[in-house]
C-alpha cells in the first residue's frame, strides 16, 4: 500500500511540473507587460525607469530563463513579491487558504452526505417518485447558473427574509462574540455559499452513482448474495454500495478543479477574502507573481484531492494497489 | 430523427433549442427596442406592456436584450464547443491510432489538462489578453477538448483491430486515409453526445466570465453581463435578474436533456431506466 502511494506520489510530479509549465507560458506570452499599468498611465516614467523595473522584474530575460527561475525559487515555496503591494506572494496566498479550504471541504462533505445515498436510493428504488423528483433536480444541478441561485438565494434569504447574512465571513462585532456564538456566527455567513458550491457537483455524483449502483445491482454476486438468503438491506449497503462506489470516487477527484475553480464566483458573489478572491483581484491588477502562486497552490491543492481519492479506490479495491500483473488484473492506465 | 421525435422530452428540448436559434437569427425582428438604446423616461420599469420584461438602470429594455444576447451566448457556445470537438477529435484520433510512445504522451497531457483549475485559467488568459469574443471562445474550446479526445480514441482503439481497417490498409490506404475516412467517422457518434452537453457547459462558462466582467463586455448584450447590472439592483428590480437567468437555466437544460436523450438513442446498451 505504501509502496502504491508512493509511486502516485511519484506520478504527480511531472503533471505538477506540466501545470506550471503551461500556466508560466501562457500568461506571460500575452502581449503588454505588467509594467505597462504602472508606466503607460504615467507619462513621467522615462523609457530607461521602464526598463529597469522590467530588470527588477525578471521581464527583460527570454520567456524559458523566466521559467527556470521561476521554478528555483518555486522550490523554496518562494513565489516572489506581489506587483501590487509588494507583499510576500507565499503569504498573502497563505492567509487566505483556510478559508476557501472551509469552504470546499465543507461542500464536498455536503456532496457525499447527500449525493450518495439520493443516488443509491434513486437506483434501488427505479422509477419511484423519489427517482423522478431527484433526476429533475440532477438537471436542474447540471443547468443553473451557480452565480444566478446565488443571487436568488440572496435576495430571497439575505434581502427578504432577512435571517442569512449576504457578505463577508463574519459580523462587524464579531470581535465580542464567545467561541460558540464565533462558530455559529461562521456557520450563518457560510451556510449560502456551501450549500450553493455544492449544489451543481451534487447533482454530478448523485447522477454517477445511479447508474453506477444500478449497473452492480444487476451483477451475478448480487444475485448470488440475494439467493442465499441476506435482508435485502444488507445486499444493497454491504455488497453492491462498496462496488458501487469506485467509480464515484474517481469522479470525485475529477470534480476538485471545478470546485476550486468556482471558488472565485462564489468569494466574488459574497465577499469572501479567500483565495478565489484574491485570484481575481490578481488577475485585475496583472499580478503575474500572485497569479503564478495561486495556480500553483491550486493545482498542488487539486492533486492532493487526486492522490486522496487513488488512495481511497486501493483501499476500496485492493487489487488496484498491486504491482500490475501480480493482481491478475492489469492496472487501467 | 424518428426516434427523437418519440423521445418526448429530447424533442421538446430540441425544439426549443430551435426556437432560440431562431430568436439569435431574427433577433432584429423579434425584439422590440434597440438593445443599447438608452431611455431615461423609463429608468428600472417594472414588466409591463411596452417592456415585457422591464427595463434595467439605463432604460434599456431586457427583453430586447436577451434576445440579442442569444446571438452572442449561443454563438460563443457553438464555436468555443467546435473548437473543443477539432482538437480533441485530432488529439484522440492520433493518441488511438498510434499507440505506444504517442499515445502515452498525448494521454499524459490530457491528464495535465483535467487537473487545471480550468476556470483559473480561463479567467487569467481573458483578463490579460483583453476580454474580447474571439478571445473567449478560443479560450473555452482549448481547455474543453479533454473528455472528446478521450472518447474518441477508446473508440478507435476497437476500431482500428477491425476487419474493413485491415482490407482499406492492405489495398495501400495510408494512415491518414484510414484514420479520416475509416476511423473518425466511425467513432462520432458519442462525440455528438458530448457536444451537445458541452454547448450547455460552454454557455454556463461564458455566463459566469461575463456576470465577472471579464467576459462579453458593455454595452454588447450577453446573457451573462445583463445578469451583473441586475447584481447591482438585486432586491429592487428582480426582473433584471430573474428573465436573464430563466433563459441561460432552460437554454442549458435543453441542451443536456437534449444530449441525454441522443446518448439514449445512439447507445440503447447503456440507457438506464
Amino acid at each position: 500500500m505504501i509502496q502504491y502511494i508512493i509511486r502516485r506520489m511519484l506520478g504527480l510530479v511531472p503533471v505538477f511540473f506540466g501545470i506550471t509549465l503551461i500556466s508560466f507560458f501562457v500568461i506571460h506570452l500575452a502581449p503588454g507587460k505588467p509594467t505597462d499599468i504602472q508606466t503607460s498611465l504615467n507619462p513621467k516614467v522615462s523609457y530607461e525607469a521602464r526598463l529597469r523595473l522590467e530588470k527588477l522584474y525578471g521581464l527583460d530575460k527570454p520567456i524559458h530563463i523566466q521559467y527556470i527561475n521561476w521554478l528555483n525559487r518555486f522550490i523554496t515555496f518562494d513565489f516572489g513579491r506581489s506587483y501590487v503591494d509588494d507583499r510576500l506572494v507565499w503569504k498573502k496566498i497563505r492567509e487566505r487558504i483556510p478559508i476557501t479550504l472551509l469552504i470546499n471541504i465543507s461542500s464536498l462533505i455536503l456532496i457525499l452526505g447527500i449525493g450518495i445515498p439520493l443516488g443509491v436510493i434513486s437506483a434501488v428504488k427505479r422509477k419511484s417518485i423519489m427517482d423522478r423528483l431527484t433526476t429533475i433536480f440532477v438537471f436542474i444541478g447540471f443547468s443553473i447558473p451557480e452565480f444566478w441561485l446565488s443571487l436568488l438565494l440572496m435576495s430571497l434569504f439575505g434581502i427578504s427574509l432577512g435571517i442569512l447574512p449576504i457578505s463577508g465571513i463574519k459580523s462587524l462585532d464579531f470581535e465580542y462574540f464567545s467561541l460558540l456564538g464565533k462558530i455559529f456566527d461562521i456557520t450563518k455567513h457560510l451556510i449560502l455559499p456551501v450549500s450553493i458550491a455544492a449544489f451543481g457537483s451534487l447533482a454530478g455524483i448523485s447522477r454517477y452513482m445511479r447508474s453506477s449502483m444500478i449497473g452492480i445491482i444487476r451483477q451475478d454476486f448480487i444475485r448470488t448474495a440475494r439467493a442465499k438468503g441476506l435482508k435485502e438491506a444488507e445486499v444493497i449497503y454491504k455488497h453492491a454500495l462498496k462496488n458501487a462506489l469506485l467509480p464515484v470516487i474517481t469522479i470525485l477527484g475529477l470534480s476538485i478543479p471545478g470546485l476550486i475553480g468556482g471558488s472565485v464566483i462564489f468569494e466574488s458573489i459574497f465577499a469572501i477574502p479567500g483565495m478565489g478572491r484574491l485570484f481575481y483581484e490578481s488577475v485585475m491588477a496583472r499580478d503575474y507573481p500572485t497569479i503564478m502562486g495561486i495556480l500553483s497552490i491550486g493545482a498542488m491543492l487539486t492533486l492532493v484531492g487526486n492522490l486522496l481519492a487513488d488512495i481511497a479506490y486501493s483501499y476500496a479495491d485492493p487489487r488496484i494497489s498491486l504491482p500490475a500483473g501480480q493482481a491478475g488484473v492489469t492496472k487501467e492506465t | 430523427m424518428k426516434d427523437l421525435i418519440k423521445n418526448k422530452i429530447a424533442f421538446a428540448s430540441f425544439v426549443f433549442i430551435i426556437v432560440i436559434i431562431i430568436f439569435a437569427i431574427f433577433a432584429p425582428f423579434i425584439a422590440m427596442y434597440d438593445p443599447t438604446a438608452i431611455d431615461d423616461q423609463s429608468l428600472l420599469t417594472p414588466p409591463s406592456k411596452y417592456h415585457i420584461f422591464g427595463t434595467d438602470t439605463l432604460g434599456r429594455d431586457i427583453f430586447s436584450r436577451i434576445v440579442y444576447g442569444s446571438r452572442i451566448s449561443l454563438s460563443i457556445g457553438f464555436i468555443a464547443v467546435g473548437i473543443a470537438v477539432l482538437i480533441g477529435i485530432f488529439f484522440g484520433s492520433i493518441a488511438g491510432y498510434y499507440d505506444g510512445r504517442i499515445d502515452s504522451v498525448i494521454m499524459r497531457f490530457v491528464d495535465i489538462m483535467l487537473c487545471f483549475p480550468t476556470f483559473f485559467l480561463i479567467l487569467a488568459v481573458v483578463a490579460i489578453l483583453e476580454p474580447s469574443i474571439f478571445n473567449i471562445m478560443v479560450v473555452i474550446g482549448a481547455t474543453s477538448w479533454m473528455g472528446v479526445a478521450r472518447l474518441v480514441r477508446a473508440e478507435v482503439l476497437s476500431l482500428k483491430e477491425r476487419d474493413y481497417v485491415a482490407a482499406s490498409r492492405v489495398m495501400g490506404a495510408s494512415d491518414g486515409w484510414i484514420i479520416l475516412k475509416h476511423l473518425i467517422p466511425n467513432a462520432i457518434g458519442p462525440v455528438l453526445v458530448s457536444t451537445t452537453l458541452g454547448i450547455g457547459g460552454a454557455i454556463l462558462v461564458e455566463s459566469a466570465l461575463s456576470f465577472l466582467g471579464i467576459g462579453v463586455q458593455p454595452p454588447t448584450p450577453s446573457w451573462g453581463n445583463i445578469l451583473m447590472d441586475g447584481k447591482s439592483t438585486l432586491g429592487v428590480a428582480w426582473w433584471l435578474t430573474v428573465f436573464p437567468g430563466i433563459f441561460i437555466l432552460l437554454t442549458v437544460l435543453a441542451y443536456n436533456l437534449l444530449g441525454e436523450g441522443l446518448r439514449d438513442i445512439l447507445e440503447p446498451r447503456l440507457k438506464n431506466d
